[in-house]
C-alpha cells in the first residue's frame, strides 16, 4: 500500500458540503419507506396534488418490483427500511477558514486547480462577503431569464411552472421504468429543471455548480431537461472535488427531451466516494438517463466516471424523429475494489437516425470494469447507422473488464459498427516516457489521458482540464 | 564521463553482455558496431535503465555517479538520451506536448523555470529546422502512424530540444534515406559540443562519413572484441566480421 493511495484515501473521505442552503425548515424523517413518508416528502415540498398521485403510483409499483440482477456488480442487500428518505439541508459551516480544513484536502483542490474561494465552499469553510456566490448566480439568472431560459430546482419549477413539469416529467423515463426510478420517482428530493423556449441558443454551460439553492439534493436527484424546438444547451453536471456522502446509495433519473431541431449536451464528471482500500463505504451509484430526439434533434451524453464503489449507468438515446443523432461519449474509470457496469442504449425508430458511441474504460487495481451497450434498429428506422467502439485499458493483473454489446436490427437497411479492443499498459511505453524524463506516475497519467483523448474532446474546455487532472489523481498508487 | 567496467547482464536468465569494458570521455564520439544480437540494444538500454535487464556484475560510472542506482528518469534528468531503435507509439498524446513535459521535467530536476507554451514553441520553432521534421508531425500523436524515418527524425528533434550531455543513438540511421541520413547526421553534428558526448549504435559505416567517430568498437556476443579508429569502420565494411571471430 503506497502513501499516495493513503493519502487519496484520506483526502476522499473527507465530507464537505456547499454551504449556503436554507429556508426549510424541518429536519429528518426516521429511516423507512411507507406511503406517509411518500405524503410527508410531497408535502414538505408544497407540490401540486398531481405530484403526489404521480408519487404515490411509483411507490405502488416499486413495491411489486425486483432489484435488477444482470449487472455484474456485487454489493451485500440493501435494506430500503434501513434509509433516510427526507432529511432537510444541513447549512452551518464547519470551519471558520481554510487553516482548519485538513491539508492534504486542499492539496487535493489545488491539484484540480480549483480557485481558492470555491475551495473554501467545498470544504465547508464559511463563506466571506467578497465572493457572493448568491449574487454571482442572480446575475446568470438573470440573464437566462432574459431569454426566457428557466433554470431552477425542480422543486421550484413544479410550483411556479407546474404545467410545464406535468407535460414532461416521466415521459422519457416513466415512473415504474425500473426499480430505482420507480423508487426515485417515490422519493425524489430535488433536482434541476431547465426548459429552453423555441430557437433559443443558451448563452451559458448551465452547470450545477450555479444551481443555488438546491444543493444536497440528496441520494435521490432528479432531473429534467426539455429543450424546445430548434433550440440548444450545454449542461454540465457534478463535480471534480472528491465527493462524500453518509447515504451510501444513490439513484438518480435524469430526463432530457430535444423537440425538433434542438440539441443537448449533456455532460457529467462523477467522482463519488469509492469506498476504502478494502472497498468499503463506498458510494453505489444507480442512475437511470435517457433522453429523447424528436425530429433532426440531437443528444450527446458525455460522462467521466471515477468515483462510486458501484456504478450502474445506461445513458441512453431514443431517436424517435427522422434524421434525429444520438451520441455517447464515455470514460469510465475504476480502481482498487471499485466495480462499475455502465453503457449506453440507442434506439433507433425515426429514418436516417444516427447514432456513436465512444466507450473507454481503464480498470486498475483490483476492480472491475464493463461496458453494456444495446444497440437497437426498430422496423421504422429505415437507413440507420450505429457505429461503435469501446476500449478497454488494463493497469496491473489483478483487475478485469468486460464488454456485452447487445446488437438488435430488425430494419435491412441498418448499418451497425462495432469495434473493440483490449490493451495492457505497455512498458515499453512507460519505459519511454521514463527515458525522457517522466516518472512512471507520469507517464501512466500522459498514456491514460492519451487514451481518453476523443472522450476529453467532447468536454466543454474547463471540463476537460479538470476531468484530466481528476483522471491523474484517480490513478495515483495505481502503479508500480 | 561514462565508465563501464566488466559490465555483465543477462535477460530471463540468459547471460547477453559478458563483460563490457567502455570509457567515453567529454567532446568524443563513439561508434558501436556488431552483428546482429550481439548486445548493441542490449547496452544502450541498460545505460537508460530500462529495468527488464539484469545486471549481474560489474560498474557503470556515469559523471562520477554509480549510474546503476539511478532511476530511468533521474538519468534523463542528468543528461542520458536514448534514441530508440524502435520508437515507441503514445495515442492520443500529441508530440508537442509531449516534448514540452519531458523538457520540463528535465528543467524543474535542474531547478530551472517551466516553460510555459509560448517560449516552449519559440525554442521548437528553432529546432525543427535543424531536423527538417515536417511541422504536421508536432500535433499528431506521439509517433502514431510516422513513417519509419519519420520516427527516427522525431527522435533526433526530441534530441536537439532535450540537449543532453550523453546521447546514444541506437540506429538511427536505419531505415532513412539518403537525405534523412545527412540531416539527421547534421543534427547530430551541430548539438556536439566539448562537454558533451555521443554514442552510435550503427551497421552502416556510410554514417560514419557524416558524424565522425573518436573510437570505433565492435561489440560481438556481448563483448568488445576490437576497438579502433574510424578506419576500423571501413575495414569492417569491406570484411564482415567474420575475421574477429
Ligand atoms: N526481452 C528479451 N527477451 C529475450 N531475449 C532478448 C530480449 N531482449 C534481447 N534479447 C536477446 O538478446 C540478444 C541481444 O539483443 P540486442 O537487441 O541487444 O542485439 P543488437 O546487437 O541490438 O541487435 P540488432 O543489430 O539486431 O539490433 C539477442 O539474442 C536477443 O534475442
Ligand atoms: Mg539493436
Amino acid at each position: 500500500m503506497s502513501t499516495e493511495a493513503e493519502q487519496l484515501e484520506s483526502l476522499a473521505q473527507q465530507e464537505y458540503k456547499y454551504g449556503f442552503v436554507t429556508d426549510i425548515e424541518a429536519d429528518a424523517l426516521p429511516p423507512g419507506l411507507n406511503e406517509d413518508v411518500v405524503r410527508i416528502i410531497s408535502q414538505k415540498k408544497k407540490e401540486p396534488a398531481f405530484m403526489l398521485e404521480w408519487r404515490l403510483k411509483a411507490y405502488k409499483r416499486w413495491l411489486k418490483m425486483e432489484e435488477p440482477k444482470w449487472p455484474k456488480v456485487e454489493y451485500p442487500e440493501i435494506n430500503f427500511q434501513d434509509i433516510i428518505y427526507y432529511s432537510a439541508p444541513k447549512n452551518t459551516p464547519k470551519y471558520n477558514s481554510l487553516d482548519e480544513v485538513d491539508p492534504q484536502l486542499l492539496e487535493t483542490y489545488n491539484k484540480l486547480g480549483i480557485p481558492l474561494e470555491e475551495q473554501k465552499m467545498l470544504a465547508g469553510v464559511a463563506v466571506d462577503a467578497v465572493f457572493d456566490s448568491v449574487s454571482v448566480a442572480t446575475t446568470f439568472k438573470e440573464k437566462l431569464s432574459e431569454m426566457g431560459v428557466i433554470f431552477c430546482p425542480i422543486s421550484e419549477a413544479l410550483q411556479k411552472y407546474p404545467d410545464l413539469v406535468k407535460k414532461y416529467l416521466g415521459s422519457v423515463v416513466p415512473a415504474t421504468d425500473n426499480f430505482y426510478a420507480a423508487l426515485n420517482s417515490a422519493v425524489f428530493s430535488d433536482g434541476s429543471f431547465v426548459y429552453v423556449p423555441k430557437g433559443v441558443r443558451c448563452p451559458m454551460e448551465l452547470s450545477t455548480y450555479f444551481r443555488i439553492n438546491a444543493q444536497n439534493t440528496g441520494q435521490f436527484e432528479r432531473t429534467l431537461i426539455v429543450a424546445d424546438e430548434g433550440s440548444y444547451v450545454s449542461y454540465l453536471e457534478g463535480c471534480t472535488a472528491p465527493q462524500r456522502d453518509e447515504n451510501q446509495l444513490h439513484a438518480a433519473v435524469v430526463e432530457l427531451v430535444a423537440l425538433k431541431g434542438a440539441e443537448i449536451k449533456y455532460s457529467t464528471v462523477q467522482n463519488w466516494y469509492p469506498g476504502d482500500d478494502e472497498g468499503k463505504g463506498g458510494i453505489y451509484n444507480f442512475v437511470t438517463k435517457r433522453g429523447i430526439a424528436h425530429e433532426n434533434a440531437k443528444i450527446s451524453w458525455t460522462q467521466v466516471e471515477t468515483g462510486s464503489a458501484i456504478t450502474w449507468k445506461y445513458p441512453s438515446v431514443i431517436l424517435k424523429g427522422d434524421n434525429s443523432i444520438g451520441e455517447f461519449y464515455s470514460v469510465a474509470m475504476t480502481n482498487k475494489f471499485q466495480q462499475a457496469d455502465t453503457g449506453t442504449k440507442m434506439i433507433h425508430i425515426g429514418k436516417n437516425t444516427r447514432s456513436n458511441i465512444v466507450s473507454k474504460g481503464i480498470s486498475a487495481g483490483r476492480s472491475n470494469n464493463s461496458y453494456r451497450g444495446l444497440v437497437k434498429i426498430m422496423k421504422s428506422a429505415e437507413n440507420a447507422r450505429n457505429f461503435s467502439q469501446c476500449d478497454s485499458l488494463l493497469i496491473g493483473d489483478k483487475c478485469g473488464a468486460h464488454t456485452f454489446p447487445y446488437i438488435e436490427v430488425n430494419n435491412t437497411t441498418g448499418r451497425v459498427e462495432h469495434e473493440a479492443t483490449t490493451s495492457k499498459i505497455g512498458e515499453d511505453q512507460i519505459f519511454y516516457c521514463n527515458q525522457r524524463g517522466l516518472d512512471t506516475e507520469q507517464a501512466v497519467s500522459l498514456i491514460v489521458n492519451g487514451y481518453c483523448k476523443e472522450v476529453f474532446r467532447e468536454l466543454p474546455m474547463e471540463f476537460a482540464v479538470e476531468a484530466q487532472k481528476l483522471l491523474s489523481i484517480s490513478l495515483e498508487g495505481s502503479v508500480g | 564521463m561514462l565508465q563501464i567496467k566488466d559490465l555483465h547482464a543477462s535477460i530471463e536468465g540468459k547471460e547477453i553482455l559478458k563483460g563490457i569494458d567502455l570509457e567515453v570521455k567529454k567532446g568524443e564520439v563513439h561508434a558501436i558496431m556488431g552483428p546482429n544480437g550481439s548486445g548493441k540494444s542490449t547496452l544502450a538500454n541498460i545505460l537508460a535503465g530500462r529495468e527488464e535487464y539484469e545486471v549481474t556484475s560489474g560498474s557503470i560510472s556515469y559523471l562520477g555517479e554509480d549510474l546503476l542506482e539511478l532511476d530511468p528518469e533521474e538519468r534523463a534528468h542528468k543528461g542520458i538520451f536514448l534514441a530508440f531503435q524502435y520508437p515507441v507509439e503514445i495515442p492520443g498524446v500529441s508530440n508537442v506536448y509531449f516534448l514540452r513535459t519531458a523538457l520540463n521535467e528535465v528543467r524543474k530536476s535542474q531547478g530551472l523555470e517551466e516553460l510555459d507554451a509560448a517560449q516552449f514553441l519559440k525554442l521548437v520553432r528553432k529546432k525543427i529546422d535543424l531536423v527538417q521534421l515536417d511541422k504536421s508531425l508536432l500535433n499528431r500523436a506521439v509517433n502514431e502512424g510516422f513513417s519509419g524515418g519519420e520516427k527516427k527524425r522525431n527522435e533526433i528533434f526530441q534530441m536537439a530540444v532535450l540537449e543532453p550531455k550523453l546521447a546514444i543513438l541506437d540506429e538511427t540511421d536505419s531505415g532513412l534515406d539518403i537525405d534523412a541520413l545527412r540531416i539527421v547526421a547534421n543534427g547530430v553534428n551541430s548539438l556536439k559540443s566539448k562537454d558533451n558526448a555521443t554514442i552510435v549504435v550503427t551497421h552502416y559505416q556510410r554514417l560514419l562519413d557524416y558524424i565522425v567517430p573518436d573510437v570505433v568498437h565492435v561489440l560481438f556476443k556481448g563483448k568488445i572484441v576490437k576497438s579502433g579508429g574510424k578506419e576500423l569502420a571501413l575495414e569492417l565494411e569491406s570484411k564482415g566480421y567474420d575475421w574477429l571471430k
